[in-house]
């Protein structure tokens, strides 16, 4: 327990100290060395896919947040036999070492990290991804799973030169029961194309977030993806039936069940949900969906300040009960950016001089009643003070104007410049403090915006600045995960840790709690081959 | 002077449709209906003449079943002062429509009446025409740039043809009929909302009008286009021959 404690306090240190780290450092073609390249680097590879003014382009590397770590020694190099084997496994077509596809599927969305990796793989059924980890395993060669690669803490794109195992080929809807609304499919399933596929029956997906046009079933699962309609629906852990998975020495377990009770044994597919592809690959899904009610309505409400929001939440869940469906709150800092950033966006209201902003959706079987009791809960709230001023949606197009505005939150800020990301959970009083909180201690230096599911107690905390910078990035961390952990908050309510937060663990779980963690993972993928260097800390990982 | 803004209530333009199974028509059960998005730019371009001093009043007419009144709301929550229902079951076609607006000109006497250019669950686009047909008055159709004046008792209208934009001057009353990019509709704002609640709504009968209801046209049958097949991806120049030369038939 105690050297536990002082492996935390050393690989703490590191962090805490490497921020010279590797600004100097060139990547030269054959070095073990860290993932975070220079910045003449990261400018030549943007100039390269077109990004024009590259001295203008700040560089996307998280040098100080590195930690000094090494590739695993014990990893095996990728050679050309290992490629022939591949290609007589899956066939030439799903086997790419094409430069420009890898250039993509070694960086994340947020293009904050980026792989070496030199080799893509795309199975099309659960027996070959099983041959490849089995292969992959014997061989001691590391992989990342990937699907819609829309992650944020960089858990989908290889550090090193781990090989890519993308989901996206295995597409397949199995089954989908039009009774009990139970969908089975493969994991490359991308998450809209199923919402408009359960639609046609009258269901709805019971999980909605932004990343829905690109990201994949079995990423989701895997991240145990949160999103906006948790606060009705709940988390995956409630809605995933049954799963199959692969691990890590190729072993296929099928606990792809579609009954809704099931009490036979220990519900080992909750081990695999939200552990981020570092237990098994998840290869075919079996989902609850709940039933399509036909009257949704939405409505956009202006507060004065953010306790009246969380007055609002308090009193939407006891008048408007089961009919809320979500509850999201956004502030002036966030408004201003999407307006500013985004094409075809406006205000619902004329003058902006509101402070905070709510999205109060319910969803019903009963258009008039719900309307109803919607208008005359507005109304109370309205003539109690806590809302200022509100809008309805009167139809389809105005309520996806209304999402645009939140959902669209994440993609400006990518378009303002630098942007640290963080995805908290924290009691709902104390919420608007972390960021007020950030405020003070920035400044001039960036802009801080707060926006979230407050409804589940969710803060997304995002820092914009023009570009990365030491300075600033020093004023924010570990003062955040110090904040959250003090108020006995999480320091990843649905991001998820990947390698970003893969040395954090400990503000939020107990040095015990990951250390069982660490035995579960020793137990099933003893190589360590799935997903190294992320989820469990590094120092625990030790071969 | 009066603006009167006829407006319908259809399924919502988002809405993926489907024809109902023994295809008498498209399923309307439990499905969203909204404000024809076409009248909603018609009653926002009213308001925008009330609010800019040249109109006293705006009134908002609906015909159709009793649920239509949820559409008037939504009308008199984005401002109109007063609402008129006409009380109908059935489907109503375009005459008709017209018919009963010109028996309400009689009765209210408006200066203008704007209307959308067509609704999007029938895409007649023939209502405002016949008004303007059976009152005599001018008409601005797909209008996308609109100016009154008042002294001269003149509507400037713009509109959208296929060869581009045409401007037509016309004697008030006259009647309009809106086009996509004339406006940008306003949202229905709480304190209006709470408004509306206590704006009169007139109802009314086709009899009470004396408007024979009966129609000349009568719907066979509605069913779906023909699926589109997906399209299929080829790996090299010679599977793209063969496909021409031999399922298309085109080379």
């Amino acid at each position: 327990m105690i050297k536990l404690m002082d492996k935390w306090r050393i690989t703490n240190h590191l962090l805490k100290h490497s921020s010279k780290l590797l600004f100097d450092r060139r990547l030269s073609a054959n070095s073990h060395n860290s993932v975070f390249r220079s910045a003449l680097e990261c400018s030549e590879s943007l100039v390269k896919r077109g990004f024009g003014n590259a001295s203008t382009i700040r560089y996307r590397c998280f040098g100080s947040e590195a930690t000094k770590f090494e590739r695993n020694a014990a990893f095996s190099t990728l050679n050309s036999e290992d490629v022939s084997y591949f290609k007589e496994l899956l066939g030439e077509k799903s086997v790419i070492q094409d430069e420009d596809v890898l250039l993509a599927a070694n960086e994340d969305w947020m293009r904050k990290y980026r792989g070496s990796s030199k080799l893509l793989l795309q199975p099309r059924t659960t027996n070959e991804v099983s041959q490849i980890l089995k292969y992959c395993n014997s061989r001691l060669l590391a992989v990342v799973p990937q699907g819609g690669n829309t992650g944020l803490v960089g858990g989908s794109v290889p550090v090193f030169d781990e090989v890519i195992i993308n989901m996206g080929s295995m597409n397949n809807l199995i089954t989908f029961d039009k009774g009990s609304g139970v969908l089975v499919c493969e994991a490359g399933c991308i998450l809209e194309n199923l919402v408009s596929f359960v639609d046609d029956h009258g269901f709805i997906m019971p999980l909605d977030l932004g990343a829905k046009g690109s990201c994949q079933i079995g990423g989701n699962v895997s991240t145990n993806a949160g999103g906006l309609r948790l606060v009705r629906y709940g988390s995956l852990h409630g809605n995933i039936l049954g799963l199959e998975a692969v691990l890590a020495n190729g072993d296929v377990i099928d606990m792809l069940g579609t009954l809704r009770k099931d009490n036979t044994g220990y519900d080992l597919k909750h081990l695999f949900i939200g552990s981020e592809g570092s237990l098994g690959i998840v290869t075919k899904v079996s989902i609850h969906t709940p039933p399509k009610l036909s009257s949704v309505n939405l409505a956009f409400l202006a507060c004065k300040d953010y306790f009246s929001c969380q007055k609002l939440l308090r009193e939407a869940k006891r008048k408007l009960g089961e009919i809320l469906s979500a509850f999201e709150f956004l502030d002036n800092q966030s408004m201003d950016l999407v307006l500013t950033y985004l094409e075809g966006v406006r205000n619902p209201f004329s003058s902006s001089m509101h402070n905070f902003y709510v999205l109060i959706e319910t969803t019903g079987s009963e258009e008039s009643y719900d309307r109803e009791k919607l208008e005359a809960f507005l109304l109370s709230s309205m003539e109690g003070g806590l809302i200022s001023d509100g809008v309805i949606a009167q139809d389809i197009n105005q309520a996806s104007s209304f999402w645009r505005i939140r959902e669209g939150i994440a993609e400006a800020l990518m378009k303002a410049g630098a942007v640290y990301k963080y995805d908290l959970s924290l009691p709902v009083e104390k919420m608007y403090d972390l960021v007020e909180k950030m405020r003070q201690r920035l400044g001039e230096t960036a802009k801080v915006i707060g926006y979230g599911h407050l409804g589940d107690g969710n803060l997304h905390l995002n820092i914009s600045a023009p570009r990365y910078d030491d300075m600033i990035f020093a004023q924010i961390e570990p003062y955040v995960y110090e904040w959250t952990s003090e108020h006995r908050g999480s320091i990843s309510a649905e991001h998820g840790l990947g390698l970003m937060k893969a040395n954090k663990i400990f503000y939020s779980k107990s040095p015990k709690t990951v250390q069982l963690m660490s035995s579960i993972k020793k137990l099933l993928d003893p190589n360590g081959i799935l997903n190294p260097y992320k989820v469990l800390p590094h120092s625990l990982s030790s071969h | 002077m009066k603006i009167m803004v006829a407006i319908k209530r259809v399924v919502d333009y988002a809405v993926k449709i489907r024809v109902k199974s023994d295809r008498t028509g498209v399923e309307t059960n439990n499905v969203k209906m909204s404000m024809n998005p076409f009248c909603e730019i018609a009653l926002e371009e009213a308001l925008r003449i009330k609010e800019s001093g040249l109109a006293s009043e705006v009134v908002a007419v609906s015909m159709g079943p009793a649920q239509c009144v949820d559409t008037l709301r939504t009308g008199l929550a984005m401002g109109a002062d007063r609402g008129v229902h006409v009380e109908a079951a059935g489907q109503l076609y375009p005459l008709t429509v017209a018919k009963i607006l010109k028996s309400l000109v009689e009765v209210e006497k408006p200066g203008l009446i704007i209307l959308g250019k067509q609704a999007i669950d029938d895409d007649c686009n023939q209502t405002g025409q016949m008004v303007a047909g059976l009152l005599s008055w001018p008409q601005g159709t797909f209008a996308s740039k609109v100016v009154l004046d008042k002294e001269k008792q003149l509507a400037m209208v713009e509109r959208e043809v296929d060869g581009g934009l045409e401007t037509l001057e016309l004697d008030l009353p006259a009647v309009i009929t809106t086009d996509l990019r004339l406006n940008q509709p306003r949202y229905a704002t709480l304190p209006n909302i709470m408004k509306a609640k206590s704006k009169p709504i007139k109802k009314y009968t086709p009899q009470e009008l004396n408007v024979d209801v009966k129609s000349d046209l009568e719907v066979i049958q509605v069913t779906e286009p023909p699926k589109r097949k997906a399209g299929v991806i080829l790996s090299s120049v010679e599977e793209l021959i063969d496909k021409l030369k031999n399922e298309a038939r085109v080379i």
